[in-house]
């Protein structure tokens, strides 16, 4: 074991009323693996729920922030509020889940402490002291290694890229309310209004196991993505031609534009490979395509292409998968 | 309306892109353009600005001598003035550097007349972070409206909608402020012939940090917080296998998924 950090692990508790986010407690087995003590931060409401699963995962230390009401959903006041805390518990690492927000709040909190900020991660470890943060780049054709050399590194980490386990022994998570008051007036976007996506039957797009996606050529007829989808326990995702035809919602799009997948397991079916598409998932342990056309460059990346319709393809397969799960 | 608007020359997202010993990128290959997502937040600029009689759109870019060219791409879709920041003490800045640099020249565009709003892309399409908008507004102090698929002035203020994975929400504030777009936001124009013709007569104002008063020590590779220890390209997929469906993919498929266990 390398040099310890001198301070606490923090991680962002990202929560849905009172049960973590999955992803956290990936974050929550990457902290412990630093050696050092693992404090969470909390927004708002209904930690007492989640205090099972992270006693589980070892969280020594809840910061639980309250008084933020709404303002809790924006970058500002949000990271200004996590910089307080790390500042307050003199912690050395902060981890976070790597979404748009999240990426936002850990730049917020950068500026704040002059940490340094390391996004979009599939691994983080700690090496000579040092946390060490690896990143796929370049629509998923080059890995790099960043080493934050400021005294608290921040790390936001995409969702699925490490296993969580549970912590060798629980843990008796101590919760310290910290009451923060938003910033003064003026200088701050206010949130006029927000209207919460109702939660999916399916996984969350970002972190599951598995996703089948549809572009184009599903036509605007999805059904044959979502029954393999639901076959493999997966989410569906899709191209931007089929979130902007309106075939499905703005929040599957996977790709730069869209969100980043790396799961287990990626089908895309009817889509060409575009490059905007691939930086969204080419990182996806195994790339399976459905496409009609063998020149389609989805091909070039894909460890199992079929040439073929998705229309008698797909659903095949969903049978022959139900058939042998009997 | 003062709108300064930030683009990035990035290498073309088509191209081989690759990364040096150094972890920086190869900014040299001559195949670089503007990014394609600042296209968004320059027709954002223009179209805000033609709202209102007078309005004036400052393109600003941060970069290498290629960089140039974004700057006059924004000039050919209609920008009014372009500044470029040139200064080899800027390479290898990390993203709070980049926006120290931008900030400094934001405020020399500001000493001229006061900018109402500051627009920058989502996302540059090679470092890709999105975070650069944040740490630009926390340096100028403004507040940040970010990722907007849709924006408005009015009456002093400004106001976005932005979807987020999980919510949809709407965002204001009075200006000054910050606000990034999306690729939904617009449909950038094509620069046409008189655009063309126009930027030709228009100069692209080159600064150097020197010219901001931004210490080159707190910059480029000296002032990052985080240093790039190792870069490689992936291997490409091994053992891949195409079949062309013969009646059986569908069984084919179903049997590759439980033999690697992936179902
Ligand atoms: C700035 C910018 C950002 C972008 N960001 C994104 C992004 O984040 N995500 C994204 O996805 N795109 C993005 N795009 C768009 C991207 O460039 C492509 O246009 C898009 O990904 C193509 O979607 P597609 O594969 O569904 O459609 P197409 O390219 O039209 O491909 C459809 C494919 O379906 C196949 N097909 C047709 N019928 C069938 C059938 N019955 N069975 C099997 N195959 C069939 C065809 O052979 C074809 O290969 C972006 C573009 C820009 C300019
Ligand atoms: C592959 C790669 C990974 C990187 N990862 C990190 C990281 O994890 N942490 C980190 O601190 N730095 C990182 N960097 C460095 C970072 O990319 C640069 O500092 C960059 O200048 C700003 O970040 P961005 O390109 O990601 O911009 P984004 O935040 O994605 O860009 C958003 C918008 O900001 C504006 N903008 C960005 N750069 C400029 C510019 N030079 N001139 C004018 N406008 C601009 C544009 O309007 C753009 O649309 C990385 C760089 C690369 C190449």
């Amino acid at each position: 074991m390398s040099a310890p950090l001198s301070g606490p692990v923090l991680v962002l508790l990202d929560h849905h009323d009172d049960a973590v986010r999955p992803s956290v407690l990936e974050l929550l087995t990457a902290a412990r693996s630093f050696g050092a003590p693992v404090h969470g931060v909390w927004f708002g409401d209904g930690l007492e729920g989640a205090l099972d699963a992270l006693a589980g995962a070892g969280v020594e230390q809840v910061h639980r922030v309250g008084g933020l009401g709404d303002a809790a959903h924006l970058a500002a006041p949000a990271g200004d509020a996590v910089a307080e805390v790390a500042t307050l518990a003199r912690a050395s690492a902060l981890l976070v889940t790597s979404t748009f927000e999240n990426k936002e709040l850990a730049t917020r909190v950068g500026v704040r402490t002059r940490a340094g900020v390391v996004v979009d991660a599939d691994d983080v470890a700690l090496e000579d002291g040092r946390v060490v943060a690896e990143k796929t780049v370049f629509a998923g054709t080059w890995t790099t290694r960043c080493v934050v050399t400021t005294p608290l590194a921040v790390v936001a980490l995409k969702a699925g890229s490490i296993q969580a386990e549970p912590a060798p022994a629980p843990s008796t998570p101590q919760v310290v309310d910290v009451h923060v008051t938003p910033s003064g007036q003026g200088r701050v976007a206010t949130l006029v209004e927000r209207t919460e996506r109702p939660a999916s039957v399916r996984p969350e797009l970002s972190e599951a196991q598995v996703v089948v996606a549809g572009g184009r050529g599903t036509n605007g007829d999805f059904s044959a993505v979502e029954e393999l989808a639901d076959v493999l326990g997966g989410a569906v995702g899709a191209t931007r031609v089929a979130t902007d035809e309106g075939w499905i919602g703005h929040d599957a799009q996977i790709g730069q534009t869209g969100v980043t997948v790396a799961p287990r397991l990626y089908i895309g079916a009817g889509i060409s490979g575009a490059v905007h598409h691939r930086g969204g998932m080419q990182a996806s342990g195994t790339i399976v395509a459905v496409n009609s056309d063998p020149e389609s460059p989805i091909f070039e990346i894909a460890d199992f292409g079929i040439v073929g319709d998705l229309f008698t393809v797909l659903p095949q397969a969903a049978a022959e998968l139900r058939r042998l799960q009997g | 309306m003062r709108i300064v608007v930030c683009v990035k020359h990035v290498p073309d997202i088509q191209s081989d892109r690759t990364l040096g010993a150094d972890g920086r990128v190869v900014r040299d290959g001559g195949d670089g353009t503007l990014n394609e997502l600042d296209e968004n937040a320059v027709e954002a600029a223009l179209e805000l600005a033609a709202t209102d009689k007078g309005s004036e759109v400052v393109a600003l870019t941060v970069g290498p001598p290629d960089a140039e060219d974004a700057a006059r791409r924004a000039l050919q879709m209609g920008a009014d003035a372009a500044v470029h920041v040139l200064d080899d003490a800027v390479a290898g800045s990390d993203v709070f550097a980049t926006a120290t640099v931008l900030a400094a020249a934001i405020r020399r565009v500001g000493a001229a007349g006061p900018v109402d709003l500051v627009v920058t892309g989502m996302a540059a399409l090679d470092g890709l972070t999105s975070m650069l908008p944040v740490a630009l507004a926390a340096e100028l102090d403004l507040p940040a409206l970010t990722l907007a698929a849709e924006v408005a002035v009015d009456g002093g203020a400004v106001r976005v909608r932005r979807e987020l994975d999980s919510a949809s929400e709407v965002l204001s504030a009075p200006l000054p402020a910050l606000v990034s777009v999306t690729d939904q936001a617009n449909e950038p124009r094509y620069p046409n012939f008189k655009g063309i013709l126009a930027a030709r007569k228009k100069r692209v104002e080159v600064l150097t940090l020197a010219d901001l008063g931004v210490d080159p020590a707190t910059v480029g590779t000296a002032g990052a917080r985080t240093q790039v220890v190792g870069a490689a390209a992936r291997p490409v997929r091994e053992n891949r296998v195409l079949v062309t469906d013969d009646g059986t993919a569908g069984l084919k498929l179903a049997a590759y998924l439980v033999e690697r266990k992936l179902v």
